[in-house]
């Protein structure tokens, strides 16, 4: 296997040569939180959070509801897959696509884990975070909004897919 | 995305971040990272693959039991099958990251938000 990407030294030279003089400053912290497992995964119920722009398809010319608040937003768990599709353009369009919702919002794979008894349930609603250009309003309202609602629907531990 | 899951884990709620820009992720700091060496796009496995995406998942579920302390990062043994030439590839001027609409949309965004910065 070969070297995984330095993002953020790749980043900032491609944005460099596209005339940008200020690089982005990444979010950097030296205190990372834990929190331990306080019961079996096959009593707990699991959510997902993701950044890939997942999104309902409109039915029947009717826009489906996301409860938008800041960049969080809400998918409810039953929607069907087909239903399921990803607006989002900051991806490698070269190598890849985003055509199955599963590999990088695995809703379906984590139901799977249900059935198979690896997991107690999934929560009512799956999450979504539109990518901020404020890591402080992402602090300060999305990441809040996004503990409110797992919190309503008692989700016991999260899987988080950044795309 | 690490700042959701930073937030949820200092709040009580357990997280795993499956991703595939590990030195962003890692940068930041989050408790639990199942790295898969993906391009961005397919964090969870090769698209339409799902013994494999079924495979991250147990990876990621592992980890929530065995990881004993923040910032542990599990490395996915999986190589994507097209090879790893992407690699050279992604963000350089031969291949733009966003093009057209996908640059116009990006900027409208930015706009948008300094418009609303409080």
């Amino acid at each position: 296997m070969s070297e995984h990407v330095r993002y953020i030294d790749r980043t900032r030279e491609y944005y460099l040569s596209q005339g940008y003089k200020k690089p982005y400053e990444w979010a950097h912290f030296e205190d990372i939180p834990f929190t331990a497992l306080t019961k079996p995964l096959s009593e707990s119920r699991v959510t997902i959070v993701s950044t890939s722009d997942v999104a309902i398809k409109p039915t029947e010319g009717k826009k489906a509801e996301h409860h938008l608040v800041g960049n969080a937003y809400s998918i409810p768990t039953d929607t069907p897959l087909a239903q399921l599709y990803s607006k989002q353009e900051h991806y490698d369009k070269y190598a890849t696509h985003l055509d199955d919702v599963n590999s990088y919002f695995p809703v379906t794979r984590l139901q799977e884990k249900v059935e198979q008894g690896r997991l107690q349930s999934i929560a009512p609603r799956c999450h979504g975070v539109y990518t901020a250009y404020s890591q402080k309003k992402t602090i300060e309202v999305d990441a809040p909004e996004i503990l409110r609602r797992c919190r309503e629907d008692e989700v016991d531990i999260a899987v988080l897919t950044p795309v | 995305m690490s700042l959701v899951a930073r937030h949820l884990e200092a709040n009580g709620i357990p997280t795993v971040v499956i991703a595939t820009a590990r030195d962003i992720v890692e940068t930041c700091g989050v408790t639990r990272l199942v790295f898969v060496d993906f391009p961005l796009g397919n964090p969870c496995g090769v698209p339409f693959d799902q013994d494999m995406q079924s495979n991250v998942l147990d990876i990621a579920l592992d980890l929530l039991e065995t990881a004993e302390k923040p910032g542990t990062t599990l490395a996915a043994p999986f190589i994507w099958p097209a090879g790893d030439d992407w690699k050279n590839t992604i963000f350089t001027e031969e291949q733009p990251f966003l093009e057209g609409e996908a640059y116009d949309n990006w900027m409208a965004a930015k706009k948008r938000y300094k418009e609303n910065k409080t």
